[in-house]
């Protein structure tokens, strides 16, 4: 007879796996390997910290009240007894001093946005820089830059819901970016404003769009996205015994479970620690949002920043065209170039694969070095986002560190232009020094320091040859060939659609012609074993 | 050059299993399960450590901490109790995966995305066929009937989303002011006399009104003034400006030109109007012009004069919308 503990489980088990047949599935697997790297863990704190902004969040909806409606607050924050407010404003109070625990999942629920935020960044640069989007994943890189825009509309909306003076300052410069869109401008923010700004709507507006729209399309796409990389099994590292065609790496039952489930309860603990020790987001020394007041050193959010360092160095354009307005002070940084941003990143894939030619299924990573094209391009966009950062912060650098705020405006406005460029040049010359010294690696091994004394008196350095394993790691990748120039036939004719030929054939020649050849097996065989 | 000249290096496979000490070691891997179930015992002490502050720890004790400062202890507490808690559970799990749990790397193989040739022409076959057993390619006016009822129906939510809100009409053109309205300071909602400023002074201002009580924030984000006094001869204005201004006294929109924050920063030293949003700076003497930043307009100006009892008032409405630019903003 089995233990009982044993019986009662294996009735559980049978009562599902006759309605749902779930054996079947979970046997295929619970067998099912991941590959092990740290940097893969950059999309599970994404994805733990939203799970942690679902729970957080729907304790503080429990107090919460959005609505504008104004009166006397009358909590236990001393300072602020008497004044007038909105009821959201008094609220976000209450939690923060009058609910136990309250002011603990205010400052989680906000550190794990901040999170949330930088690691789905940080993982996008994962993906970006190992061409991990590369096909057949084109489509979860898509939902990915779908899923980073939701959550930037997503934290925006959430730290504008107090309705304290520095969200409403957010809240109405969003409104004038609405208000500044050609033709339906004007239209979009009455809509969204139920009326001239501020109104009395928009809190209870935000309010059903930040807890229910956005979390509810969240959820569905991190869903989708995560089935597929389930499907499509996970990418790896090149390396020994890894090939395009297997993946080598640990079962889902027990390790990835344990080493998964449990790096969710770090990442939950982490971010309690923040909530606990470290002030985010103090409302209460803000003040009430009143349109005529506004405090110095106005910041948003991080992931908020790069957009308003761009707002803030635009030159002052704006047209008038048969007597309408055209703010380009505000569509330039506020709408266009983020457009051309989001839409360029979502399209890379694409564009990557038509410019190199290359439109196989890649399941091993590129190392960031042998894709040197690819790593200075995402190098130079990040060079382009973190000087509008900086630019964002222009106010609080020049108070630091004694500036004034027209040298740092002038610093980034011309940066902004000439370092993104120079950061291509720069970073795809490094990639190929390290293509070289890979080179050198395999071919003359690595240097030890030791120097030997040769019976005439001469000096060598010994050098130690890779292990087989770091030989192979760093010369497995494929080296394309660039796009031929075709299009000219046999009797000079060009055919159709030469133009466009030639130019792909270009820029392929850009991104493939520079490259260091990886040793081959007889270079290797011809060095010997590394004694010279 | 032949092939076997750019052959490239022997993948060597995966390189052999190393064995960590506690899968041979039976004191190793007791001392690695002592450290796990450490570790989830800590957990449990965070639960306790939780659960006694929020019953026993008063919310209105301060402490002092380094580098943290003064914070609340009842939320400190609660928090690192939490904190506890939840970091041990994972910290035990995860040591509990790499220490005991077999740490033997297993190969799978991959599968093409494609389908087979053989499915995908079952496929669309199957696709064909039963299109063809409904009549699409038929009954046309089935497909076009149909094409545009679920076009239509789609704008039936456009449309509910009409009543969002009220079409803009002069709402963003006019505010209170009109010719003769009281200026009063703003708190206080008291008129002002000239000489209630002096030079270097400023007053922020809103129209007077006679329930101030009942003021909105729509209002306040129009009306909002900036009472600035200097020496009169240091305008530099055109002669209608200049009359628009009352022995140096000038009257601006507080509503930034740019993205409608509140420019209410004025240094007095330099005459500089300063926007912290996006540091729009505008010149005083000038009228207000822009001399820095992303603005493109100078800050509206009001007519401001004298009323027979002395009090300030306005002397005309402004003459163009204040705020940010809209589309049917007129130049």
């Amino acid at each position: 007879m089995k233990p009982a503990r044993e019986r009662v489980a294996g009735s559980v088990a049978n009562f599902v796996d006759e309605r749902v047949g779930a054996a079947k599935f979970l046997k295929k697997n619970l067998n099912k390997v991941f590959p092990d790297h740290w940097s893969f863990m950059l999309g599970e704190i994404a994805l733990y910290s939203f799970i942690i902004l679902l729970l957080s969040g729907t304790f503080l909806t429990f107090w919460f009240v959005p609505s504008q409606e104004e009166l006397i607050y009358n909590g236990s924050y001393v300072p602020l007894k008497g004044i007038q407010m909105s009821a959201a404003y008094a609220s976000t109070l209450d939690i923060s001093f009058d609910i136990r625990g309250g002011m603990l999942m205010r400052q989680v629920h906000h550190w794990a946005a901040l999170l949330f935020l930088a690691a789905m960044v940080a993982h996008l640069m994962r993906v970006f820089f190992t061409g991990a989007f590369r096909k057949p994943r084109e489509l979860n890189w898509i939902l990915g830059v779908g899923l980073l825009t939701l959550g930037i509309v997503e934290g925006f909306l959430g730290y504008s819901l107090p309705d304290d003076l520095l969200s409403g300052t957010g809240i109405r410069i969003a409104e004038a970016i609405l208000q500044a869109i050609p033709v339906v401008g004007t239209y979009a923010a009455f809509f969204a404003f139920g009326g001239a700004f501020p109104g009395l709507v928009f809190i209870p507006r935000i309010y059903t769009v930040h807890v229910l729209l956005i979390p509810g399309i969240i959820l569905g796409l991190i869903t989708v996205h995560l089935m597929l990389v389930w499907y499509q099994k996970h990418t790896q590292y090149p390396g020994p015994g890894r090939t395009e065609k297997n993946v080598v790496g640990y079962p889902l039952m027990p390790v990835y479970m344990a080493k998964a489930g449990g790096f969710f309860f770090i990442v939950f603990g982490v971010t309690a620690f923040l909530g606990a020790v470290a002030s985010i987001n103090p409302i209460w020394v803000f003040g009430p949002y009143t349109p005529t007041q506004i405090s110095a050193g106005s910041q948003p959010d991080w992931y908020m920043g790069w957009l308003d360092g761009l707002v803030r160095m635009s030159p002052p354009l704006e047209s008038y065209i048969f007597n309408h307005t055209i703010s380009w002070n505000i569509l330039i940084p506020g709408l266009i170039v983020p457009g051309i941003m989001f839409t360029g990143m979502a399209l890379w894939p694409f564009i990557e694969a038509w410019a190199t030619g290359d439109k196989r299924e890649h399941n091993l990573l590129d190392r960031p070095r042998n894709a040197p094209t690819r790593t200075a391009v995402g190098v130079m966009s990040l060079t382009f986002t973190v000087v509008a950062l900086i630019n964002g912060g222009n106010d609080i650098i020049a108070t630091h560190f004694s500036f004034t705020i027209n040298q740092i405006m002038w610093a980034t406005r011309i940066s902004i232009f000439v370092l993104p460029p120079l950061s291509y040049v720069i970073t795809k010359r490094i990639c190929l020094a390290l293509q070289r010294a890979d080179r050198d690696l395999v071919l003359h091994g690595r240097e030890t320091g030791r120097l030997v004394m040769l019976p005439h008196g001469e000096f060598v350095e010994i050098h130690e040859e890779l292990s087989p394993e770091e030989a192979w790691t760093r010369t497995s990748h494929e080296q394309l060939a660039p796009i031929p120039a075709a299009g000219i036939d046999a009797n000079g004719v060009r055919a159709n659609g030469v133009l466009k030929d030639r130019i792909r054939a270009r820029i392929s020649k850009g991104i493939l012609q520079e490259q260091i050849a990886k040793p081959t097996a007889k270079e290797k065989l011809e060095l010997g074993d590394g004694h010279h | 050059m032949s092939n076997t000249e750019l052959e490239p290096l022997k993948d060597p496979g995966l390189p052999a299993h190393a064995h960590r000490k506690a899968d041979h070691d039976e004191v190793a891997a007791k001392r690695a399960e002592r450290q796990v179930s450490i570790l989830f015992l800590l957990s449990a002490a965070g639960t306790i450590l939780f659960i006694y502050s929020y019953i026993w720890i008063a919310q209105d004790i301060y402490v002092y901490l380094p580098v943290i400062g003064t914070t609340n202890a009842h939320q400190l507490f609660l928090g690192l109790g939490l904190a506890f808690s939840l970091f041990f559970i994972g910290a035990g799990a995860v040591h509990w995966a790499k220490t005991l749990m077999p740490d033997q790397e297993v190969i799978a193989q991959r599968h093409e995305m494609r389908s087979s040739d053989e499915d995908r022409a079952g496929f669309i076959a199957t696709v064909k066929e039963n299109g063809a057993s409904a009549g699409l390619g038929r009954r046309t006016l089935i497909k076009r009937t149909l094409g545009l009822s679920l076009g239509l129906v789609g704008l039936s939510p456009l449309l509910l989303l009409r009543d969002l809100g009220p079409l803009p009409s002069d709402d963003l053109t006019k505010t209170s002011w009109a010719e003769g309205v009281h200026l009063v300071t703003d708190p206080g909602n008291r008129r002002l006399r000239p000489e209630d400023l002096e030079i270097g002074a400023v007053a922020h201002v809103l129209p007077e009104m006679k329930h101030p009580e009942h003021r909105k924030l729509d209002d306040i984000a129009k009306d909002a003034l900036l009472l600035i006094r200097i020496r009169p001869e240091e305008f530099r204005l055109d002669a209608e400006k200049l009359s628009w201004t009352y022995q140096g006294i000038i009257a601006f929109s507080k509503i930034c030109s740019h993205m409608g924050c509140a420019v209410a920063l004025y240094e007095q030293q330099t005459k500089h109007l300063l926007c912290p949003c996006h540091q729009s700076t505008f010149d005083v003497p000038t009228g207000a012009k822009v001399i820095f930043g992303p603005a493109a307009r100078p800050l509206p100006q009001l007519a401001i004069k004298v009323n027979a009892e002395g009090f300030l008032v306005a002397a005309a409405p402004f003459n163009q919308p204040v705020g940010p630019s809209f589309w049917e903003r007129r130049k």
